[in-house]
C-alpha cells in the first residue's frame, strides 16, 4: 500500500510504536552501561510489570494505580534481584551473567503462568484516553497518542535522574572509576543497586502501559526481549539517547516496512541492525571503547 | 517382467534386495515363539496401532489434544467441554444419541469409554507429542482435538502412521482432507472452500458487485487456503482483492497491518484470523475507525467472536460457521443438545462444543456399524457413508476423502435492539446444503494411504 497517507500512517504508527521500545530498551541499556550486565530477564520483567498492573487495575479499577503498581513492584522486583543474585555475578565472566539472569527469566515467566494461567490479561485504557482520534490524514486510537506522551514523560524523568542529579553523577563516575567513587566515601554498591532498580521499573512502566495497546500473556517478554536489543545495538549499548535514537529507528523500520509487506517487517530490523554493527560497529552513539 | 505375484504388484521385476528381505521376513516369522502368533491368527488379523490390546479391557481409551494456552486457547476449551458432555452421554446410552443413530448403544461395542486431555498450544510439535503418549501410554483406540489446522495436518499423519483413527478437531484449511489427507483421520467441520463457496452468494447478493476486498489472513495452511477460495468465489461477483494482510498466528499488534487496510481503498474486510487474533484483529480495526468505512466479513466464525468483540461491532456482520444454537428453532436434536450443554455449563454451546460432540457420535455409530474395534473395519465402516442424523440436518463421510458432507451455516449480526437474549447474536441468514458445495475429492489432492 504505497501512498502518500499511508506512509504519513504509517510513519506516525512507528513513532508511537519506536516509543515503547525506547523505553523498554533505555531500562536495558541503562544497567549494561552502569552495571556491565546483560540483562536478559528484561522481557519477563515487561511481562511482569503488565501482570502487576493488570492485578492492581482489578482491585482499584484506576489506570493510574495500575501504572503505579506495574513499575513499582518490577523494581522491588529488581532491587531484591540486584541484592541477592547479580550482585554477586559482577566479577563473574558474562556467560554466566547472561545464564544467570536468562535462568530468572524463565522462572518469572513460569510463576506467572503457573499464577495465571496462559490465557491474555488486558485492562482497558483509561478513561480521558479512551475512544479514537481523527488526525485529519487518519484516524487514530487516541490511547496510543497518549502513549507518545506517556512515554516522552517517563524519558524525560529518566534522563533528569541519569544526568543532572547527584545520583546521576555517581553513577556516571561509578562507571569511569569504581575504585576511586568507592574510595571517596560513597557506597558504590547501593548505587548499583539502585540502578538497578530504576533500569527495571523502565521495563515493568512499560509493560503496563503497554497493556491496554495489547494484551498481555506469559510469553510476551519473548518477543519484545530480542526487539530490545536490536534497538540497544543499534543505538549504542549503554548509551542512554542510543536507546531513544534505536528505539524511534526501529518503530519506523517495522512501520515503514509493513506499507510494502508486513511479514518483512523483523527481517528489515536485523538487516539494518546488521548493517549498524558492519559501519559502526559500538551502535550510532555508543561511545569508543565502551561495551 | 518376472517372478508373478511379487513382479506384478511392483510393476516391475523384483530385485535381489527385496527377495532377500521377504527370505529374512518369512525366516523371522517361523523363528517367532508360536504362543505370540495364535492371538493374531485366531481372528485372522495381524495386531495393528493400539489394536487389540487397546480395546481388550472393559473399556477404552481416547486421547483429546486441543490448545489450552496461548491464542486459540478459548476454543480449545469449549472442544474439551462437547467432548466430556459427549462422552458422559456415550457412557450411559442416552436418548440423544440414539437420535442422532440408532446404532449407538452404552459405551462403544459394550465398553466404557475413558478419556484424557493435553494441551496442544496450538503447535504441530507438541500436538504430536500428545498423541503419541497417548497411544504408547494409554492404548488409545482414537485420538482427536485440534483448533489449529497446521496441528490437525501434523495429527492426521501421526495418526496415520501409527494405525490410530484420529477425528480433526477444529480446521479449515482445504489441505486437511486434501492433498494431506490420511486413511485414519476425519474431520467434520467444513473448510475455506466451501465456507467461500457457501457465503460469496449471499455477499454478492447483499453487498453488491464489484467490491474491493481487504483480507487480513493467519499466516499458515487455514489462513492462506480460505483466503484463495474467498478470492475465487469473489471473482464471480467482480470482487477484487485491494490487499492481502498476512499476519502471524498470535500477533497482538494490529496496527500496522490495520494502516495498510485503512488507505488500501477496499469495500469489505474479510477477516480470516481465528481464535484471539480474531478478536484483537476486529477489536482494533474499531478503534482504527476501519469498520465505519467497511464491511465487515467473516469467513470462518470464531467461537465466542460476538460474546468478546460485542453486539454492537458484530451488528451486520456476515459469517460462515458450523452450527448456531438457534437453530433449535428447528432441529430437535439441536433443541436436545443445546439443552443438555446449558444444563451442564449455563450457556448456550459454540459451534466448537458441537463439533466435539458431533464427532464422538459419529464415531460410535461407526464402531457399532464396524462391530469392531479393528481399525480397518471401523474405518471402512466410516466410508461406507452412512447418514447420521445431526444438530445441523443429515449428514455423511465421504469415502474417498473423509471430509463430512454437511451444511454451511450463514449467520448476520444482529442489531443489539433486536437481540431476545443476550447470547441472541445472530440470525441464521440461510443454511446451505453441503453436497453443492464440495469440491471433487481430487481437486486438493488428496490420496488416502492403505489401512494397513
Amino acid at each position: 500500500m504505497l501512498s502518500l497517507p499511508n506512509f504519513a500512517a504509517q510513519a506516525f504508527n512507528g513513532l508511537v510504536l519506536g516509543a515503547l521500545l525506547a523505553l523498554i530498551a533505555s531500562g536495558l541499556t541503562i544497567i549494561y552501561g552502569t552495571l556491565g550486565v546483560l540483562n536478559l530477564a528484561h522481557g519477563a520483567m515487561f511481562m511482569v510489570g503488565g501482570y502487576a498492573g493488570v492485578v492492581a487495575y482489578q482491585y482499584s479499577g484506576s489506570y493510574l494505580v495500575a501504572v503505579a503498581a506495574g513499575s513499582l513492584f518490577v523494581m522491588a522486583l529488581g532491587l531484591l534481584m540486584e541484592r541477592v543474585v547479580i550482585r554477586h555475578f559482577y566479577d563473574r565472566p558474562p556467560e554466566d551473567q547472561i545464564l544467570v539472569t536468562f535462568g530468572l527469566g524463565i522462572v518469572y515467566v513460569e510463576l506467572v503462568r503457573l499464577t495465571f494461567g496462559s490465557l491474555s490479561q488486558s485492562m482497558p485504557p483509561p478513561s480521558w484516553a479512551a475512544g479514537i482520534t481523527s488526525l485529519g490524514f487518519m484516524i487514530y486510537p487516541t490511547y496510543r497518542l497518549a502513549v507518545v506522551g506517556i512515554v516522552a514523560v517517563a524519558l524525560l524523568a529518566l534522563y533528569l535522574v541519569l544526568y543532572r542529579s547527584r545520583l546521576g553523577m555517581i553513577v556516571r563516575a561509578g562507571i569511569e572509576d569504581a575504585v576511586m567513587v568507592d574510595s571517596l566515601g560513597i557506597d558504590v554498591y547501593r548505587v548499583f543497586m539502585i540502578v538497578f532498580g530504576i533500569g527495571a521499573m523502565a521495563a515493568g512502566f512499560a509493560g503496563i502501559v503497554n497493556v491496554p495497546i495489547a494484551p498481555i500473556t506469559p510469553d510476551v517478554g519473548e518477543s519484545i526481549l530480542v526487539e530490545t536489543f536490536v534497538v540497544v545495538v543499534i543505538g549504542g549499548v549503554g548509551s542512554f539517547p542510543g536507546a531513544v535514537l534505536g528505539g524511534l529507528i526501529a518503530g519506523e523500520i517495522l512501520s515503514l516496512t509493513s506499507m510494502v509487506d508486513p511479514s518483512y517487517s523483523q527481517v528489515m530490523l536485523f538487516l539494518v541492525m546488521t548493517f549498524v554493527l558492519v559501519v559502526r560497529p559500538r551502535g550510532l552513539l555508543g561511545e569508543q571503547g565502551r561495551a | 517382467m518376472a517372478i508373478g505375484k511379487f513382479g506384478a504388484r511392483d510393476a516391475g521385476p523384483v530385485s535381489r534386495r527385496t527377495l532377500l528381505r521377504a527370505g529374512a521376513g518369512l525366516a523371522g516369522g517361523a523363528l517367532l515363539p508360536s504362543g505370540l502368533i495364535l492371538p493374531a491368527l485366531a481372528e485372522d488379523q495381524p495386531a495393528l496401532g493400539t489394536w487389540p490390546d487397546g480395546s481388550s479391557g472393559s473399556s477404552v481409551f481416547v486421547g483429546i489434544s486441543v490448545p489450552r494456552t496461548g491464542t486459540y486457547a478459548a476454543a480449545g476449551e469449549d472442544l474439551i467441554k462437547g467432548y466430556e458432555l459427549a462422552i458422559e452421554h456415550l457412557n450411559a446410552g442416552s436418548e440423544i444419541m440414539t437420535k442422532i443413530s440408532p446404532n449407538i448403544k452404552k459405551g462403544v461395542l459394550g465398553k466404557e469409554v475413558k478419556y484424557g486431555i493435553a494441551d496442544s498450544e496450538a503447535k504441530p510439535n507438541t500436538a504430536v507429542q500428545n498423541l503419541t503418549k497417548f497411544i504408547s501410554d494409554n492404548k488409545a483406540v482414537m485420538v482427536t482435538g485440534s483448533v489449529s489446522s497446521a496441528e490437525a495436518v501434523a495429527d492426521n499423519k501421526t495418526a496415520d502412521r501409527e494405525k490410530v483413527i484420529y477425528l480433526v478437531g477444529i480446521s479449515g484449511s482445504n489441505d486437511t482432507t486434501g492433498k494431506d489427507c490420511v486413511r485414519y483421520s476425519f474431520r467434520e467441520c467444513f473448510y475455506g472452500q466451501t465456507a467461500a463457496k457457501a457465503i460469496m452468494p449471499v455477499l454478492i447478493k447483499n453487498l453488491g458487485k464489484n467490491k474491493k476486498v481487504a483480507y487480513l489472513t493467519p499466516d499458515y495452511t487455514y489462513g492462506h487456503t480460505v483466503q484463495k477460495s474467498m478470492e475465487e468465489f469473489g471473482n464471480e461477483g467482480g470482487w477484487t482483492k485491494a490487499t492481502d494482510q498476512v499476519s502471524p498466528l498470535g500477533t497482538t499488534d494490529f496496527s500496522s497491518y490495520l494502516l495498510n487496510v485503512a488507505n488500501s481503498g477496499a469495500d469489505v474486510v474479510v477477516n480470516i484470523n481465528f481464535g484471539r487474533d480474531a478478536v484483537l484483529s476486529i477489536k482494533q480495526a474499531k478503534q482504527f475507525g476501519i469498520l465505519d468505512k467497511m464491511t465487515l466479513v467473516v469467513p470462518y466464525n470464531t467461537p465466542f467472536l460476538a460474546k468478546e468483540v460485542g453486539a454492537d461491532t458484530m451488528q451486520g456482520v456476515f459469517a460462515a460457521t458450523d452450527y448456531w444454537w438457534t437453530l433449535e428453532d428447528t432441529n430437535p436434536i439441536a433443541k436436545m443438545f443445546n439443552d443438555a450443554f446449558r444444563a451442564k455449563y449455563q450457556y448456550s454451546p459454540e459451534w466448537s462444543a458441537n463439533l466435539a460432540y458431533a464427532q464422538i457420535a459419529m464415531w460410535a455409530d461407526a464402531l457399532e456399524r464396524a462391530k469392531s474395534f479393528y481399525p480397518p473395519d471401523v474405518i471402512k465402516a466410516y466410508e461406507a457413508g452412512a447418514k447420521v442424523q445431526s444438530t445441523v440436518g443429515e449428514v455423511f463421510f465421504r469415502g474417498a476423502d473423509h471430509q463430512l458432507v454437511r451444511p454451511v451455516v450463514i449467520e448476520r449480526g444482529k442489531k443489539p435492539a433486536d437481540m431476545k437474549t443476550p447470547e441472541d447474536f445472530y440470525d441464521i441468514v440461510e443454511v446451505v446444503p453441503g453436497e453443492g458445495l464440495m469440491q471433487s475429492p481430487t481437486e486438493f489432492g488428496c490420496k488416502l494411504g492403505s489401512y494397513t
